[in-house]
């Protein structure tokens, strides 16, 4: 069968669905309330768990008496470390990183000793919450309080108290290998470097150089629906957990591996996600539910409260970033050095590997420094938010980038041009750039209205900045396609939609059939009715599924194509399929669409279903870039919004509609990073905001509509050319902010958030030099 | 646990009692006893707007409210939105508009807009985006959402006829069928 014009990356070949907007298939459910996520379930004979936190920041745990919590009336169980089957096989180990389940089984309840305030130490389930929070005050455990070490800098400091006696420092010069062992005891857990070149032969051939340190505050993802899952284990030893989380397959690994029971006998079945955003990357309350219910020997649903999520979820990093760039007098860069700390919290894993491995690579830098430093220290154990890592790295070079210009007497974007990377430069990973947009994305920038509109009036600035992303990763996907008799089909995975990607999937089958968007149903299962499949993470879904399905969907045009020769008495090869009609090249009165050919399956040999998987090196990489206009009170130091553009290279936009809005939504959480958000601290180590009224997030006044831009570089990855969206658009705007903030006030802002009281601080230390 | 208390409402048109706790809220009355989990719990404190519904024609935040205050009262939540035969125009605006994304805040904002745009339809996008201000949505940036409400008030002054329209996926939508399993069959 020849399928005429279906493959081959361009954005030149015309589509007929993808590039649409048409109506997201979960729409209707979820504008009438009838959608189900995390915490909407019920069943008899339900239980409710509550979980037993930490008040102190670090302490070791003498015992936990938990008797008379057992004997409240309508107690049904409690659970402890001691209750996961793993913390009595194995100790405490931090191989393997992302998927350590005994490390996953101390942060889900503490053993030995609590490493934040938050942590959890016990857990109860009764037959109504209220019961079970009453049960909680009921539990006695005995701490001994130990010396709290609450920041990176408290601790790398020498003779610093160790988080963990057997952590011990790494060294790697690869983000996805654990590098080697040094044997050095310390709360460093690793230390990342790249190098190209020569640094200091580099800095020597600079005409100007610019050294800035930079920090950023601990902040949350913030995703409106806090963590919710439901357990329930049966007699048969077998477990099912209905859960809301960016990947079902890893929620099953995890519970199996806690629970030393064979993957097969989990079954995770998967709740609409309330937002994620990374941080729902791992679970939380799994396991314990799990516990529970096999203690129990009812199902135990677990819902946390807002102040849970702040205190016993992973938030991304605080981090510190020195970085020094040189130019000589045309601009080029001569070499670049940059020094990266991440907080990983209280077991290592922070994003430093994400900074580190993009904080310098939208340009051509032949002499190049990197080093990251991931460092434990008394705060919740981080996890991914969008883009992990990259935002911060991106803070610190984009606004030396901005005093740069500005000492060469150049204009911002044109520096930025003069050493954009191309296909083919390599990066300071020393990975060679694929074909990449970082050109057009730039060129776009300086070309929009916004770019060179008047801005009028004072104490008003504009900020400008770029944000490389990069996934070198990728799981792996499966999908099933099953073609119904009425010409529809039903596309089936285990990729939770965070966003939309029920469509852009669906969109991409639809593609590939020659039918309507709303003639494929997607159908999102669980562990048990699909191909293993990696999370929904790193803006891969509309990428790495899509690719399965779209191969799916190639198989059934071959597959339906041989019932068509069947019908037509010739050889399949004779069968050719052109926009959704299958035809016969020897004779071309006999053609059938593909509603038609659906229709008769039964009669040719019964029903077609397919099924693949793919398993890709990655997205790749991807550029985003921000204008944006402020005003700041002088009196008050307050930032307005004024306008904002947003622009984004994303291969092809599938859905344009929730392309724009991944982009706005992207903008507002870096808006969010940039002027309000933070985890406060109080010296003993306890989070002082952990409420959205103390912990601010924009709201619908603080932002202006905001202008989404979509560049469109084909990816050669994929056979539309899809890059990706999700991540890209949270990396450029804490630098952009802030450098239109320093355009409107002269102050630079080497510290985040830049709220009132920092910017009016900022501008009374600076202003003698300033102006 | 308290004695249990008899509350006689009306959600969505039909009266409904149910036995609650003292200490219970309005927003657990609603989705732990009555089943009805389309209003949504982003924070339990009045500070994300996701328990929006409507009381005797005012917005509040169920959290924030006991079980008990609901005597006598009359309630509308996302449920009871959408009219027997479609969807409501705000419904059928979100939709066109792209503007939710994982759509927990979806609910709330609807409700929230619902009360103002069936007294002002022509609230322009200051007074939107003033209106909308305890509703937090962290996915969108709030461009869509803003621009749904003012497309929906469009539409609502062209008269209800448009918000009846059926069937916007001609009948096949996929739906979300996320959740379900055979364990699971219990519904609202
Ligand atoms: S749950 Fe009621 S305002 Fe947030
Ligand atoms: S759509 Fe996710 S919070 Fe609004």
């Amino acid at each position: 069968m020849t399928i005429t014009g279906e493959r081959g990356v361009g954005a030149s070949r015309s589509y007929k669905v993808v590039g649409t907007s048409p109506i997201r298939h979960d729409g209707v459910d979820k504008v009438t309330g009838r959608a189900r996520y995390g915490a909407d379930i019920n069943m008899a004979g339900l239980l409710h768990g509550k979980i037993l936190r930490s008040p102190h920041a670090h302490a070791r745990i003498r015992s936990i008496d938990t008797s008379k919590a057992e004997a409240l009336p309508g107690v049904r169980a409690v659970a402890t470390a001691k209750d996961f089957p793993i913390v009595q096989m194995q100790e405490l180990d931090f191989g393997g990183a992302q998927r350590n389940s005994r490390m996953m089984a101390d942060n889900d309840l503490a053993y030995r000793k609590v490493l934040y305030q938050g942590h959890a130490v016990a857990a109860v389930a009764a037959t109504s919450p209220h019961i079970a929070e009453e049960a909680l005050e009921l539990i006695k455990v005995d701490y001994e309080i130990l010396p709290t070490v609450l920041t990176w800098k408290d601790a790398m400091k020498e003779n610093a108290p160790l988080l963990h006696e057997s952590l011990t420092k790494r060294f790697t010069m690869d983000r996805s290998s654990q590098g080697k062992d040094t044997g050095v005891r310390s709360n460093v857990a690793s230390q990342i470097q790249f190098k190209l070149g020569d640094i200091e032969q580099g800095f020597r051939e600079a005409d100007v150089t610019v050294e800035r340190e930079f920090t950023t505050q601990t902040v949350h993802q913030g995703y409106i629906e806090p963590f919710a899952c439901t357990a329930s284990w049966g007699p048969d030893g077998r477990v099912t957990i209905w859960t809301s989380t960016q990947g079902i397959f890893g929620i099953r690994e995890t519970v199996a591996g806690i629970m030393d029971i064979a993957e097969s006998a989990v079954k995770v079945v998967p709740m609409e996600v309330g937002g994620a955003f990374g941080g729902k990357g791992i679970g939380y309350m799994e396991p314990v539910a799990a516990v529970l219910s096999k203690k129990s020997g009812h199902p135990v649903k677990m819902v946390m409260s807002r102040k849970e999520v702040f205190l016993g979820t992973g938030p991304t990093s605080a981090a510190f970033m020195r970085c020094k760039i040189g130019a000589d007098k045309s601009g080029k860069i001569t070499a670049a050095k940059l020094h990266l700390v991440y907080e990983a919290g209280a077991y290592p894993g922070s994003p430093v590997g994400g900074g580190a491995s993009t904080g310098l690579s939208a340009y051509k830098i032949d002499n190049v420094l990197i080093d990251g430093y991931d460092v434990v220290c008394n705060k919740q154990k981080t996890q991914a938010y969008r883009a992990p890592g990259h935002p911060q790295a991106a803070f610190a070079v984009e606004q030396v980038l901005d005093e740069l210009a500005e000492k060469l007497g150049m204009d911002p974007m044109d520096l930025r041009l003069k050493n954009v990377a191309r296909q083919g430069d390599r990066a300071p990973t020393g990975v060679p750039h694929a074909r990449v947009g970082f050109k057009e994305v730039m060129e776009a920038m300086k070309a929009h209205p916004h770019y060179s509109a008047p801005l009028e009036g004072i104490n008003r600035g504009r900020g400008i900045a770029v944000g490389y992303r990069l996934n070198g990763g990728g799981s792996g996907s499966s999908a099933t396609i099953n073609v119904n008799a009425d010409g529809t089909v039903n596309v089936i995975t285990g990729s939770m939609d965070l966003s939309g990607t029920r469509v852009s999937i669906a969109m991409q089958v639809a593609e590939v059939l020659g039918i309507a968007a709303e003639d494929v149903l997607p159908q999102v299962v669980d562990t048990d009715s699909v191909g293993w499949t990696g999370g929904s993470g790193g803006s891969r879904i509309t990428f790495d599924t899509g690719r399965a399905a779209i191969s799916g969907a190639e198989d059934v045009l071959r597959k339906m194509a041989q019932r068509a020769a069947l019908l037509w008495d010739v050889q399949a090869e004779d069968v050719q399929f052109k926009d959704g009609v299958f035809f016969c090249a020897k004779n071309p009165k006999d053609k059938l669409s593909f509603k038609e050919l659906a229709g008769k399956l039964m009669a040719t040999g019964g029903p077609v279903t397919c099924s693949a998987m793919d398993k890709q090196g990655g997205v790749g990489a991807q550029l985003a870039g921000n204008i944006v206009d402020v005003k700041v009170d002088p009196e008050t130091g307050k930032v307005d919004i004024l306008r904002y553009t947003a622009f984004l290279d994303v291969g092809k936009a599938v859905h344009p509609a929730y392309v724009e809005g991944q982009i706005q939504g992207g903008t507002l959480q870096g808006i969010g990073w940039a002027l309000n958000e933070e985890y406060f601290f109080t010296p003993a180590g306890a989070m002082a905001n952990s409420s959205f009224l103390d912990y601010r997030m924009p709201t619908t006044l603080d932002l202006p509509m905001i202008e989404a831009v979509i560049i469109e570089v084909a990816n050669p990855r994929h056979p539309f050319g899809v890059r990706g969206v999700g991540e890209g658009p949270i990396v450029p705007p804490l630098a952009a902010v802030a450098n239109a903030v320093y355009r409107a006030t002269g102050a630079r802002m080497y510290g985040l958030p830049m709220s009132p009281g920092a910017i009016l601080e900022a501008v009374e230390e600076q202003q003698p030099k300033k102006r | 646990m308290g004695e249990r208390v008899h509350v006689r409402t009306n959600i969505n048109g039909d009266a409904a009692d149910f036995l609650c706790e003292p200490r219970q809220s309005l927003l657990e009355a609603l989705r732990d006893i009555l089943g009805l989990t389309g209003t949504k719990e982003g924070c339990n404190d009045g500070n994300c707007g996701a328990c929006t519904v409507i009381m005797d024609g005012r917005i509040l935040d169920s959290c924030c409210v006991l079980a008990v205050e609901a005597e006598g009262k009359t309630i509308t939540t996302i449920e009871g939105i959408a009219p027997l035969d479609g969807l409501h125009p705000i419904q059928q605006a979100f939709l066109e508009e792209a503007a939710l994304q994982c759509g927990i805040c979806t609910p709330g904002f609807i409700v929230a807009a619902k009360a103002l745009l069936d007294r002002e339809p022509d609230a322009d996008e200051a007074r939107i985006r003033h209106w909308l201000a305890g509703n937090l949505c962290r996915c969108t940036g709030y461009d869509k959402i803003v621009r749904a409400v003012l497309k929906a008030g469009e539409m609502m002054k062209q008269g209800p006829a448009i918000g009846q329209r059926a069937g916007v996926l001609g009948g096949k939508a996929g739906g979300t069928e996320a959740g379900k399993s055979v364990e699971d069959v219990y519904m609202a």
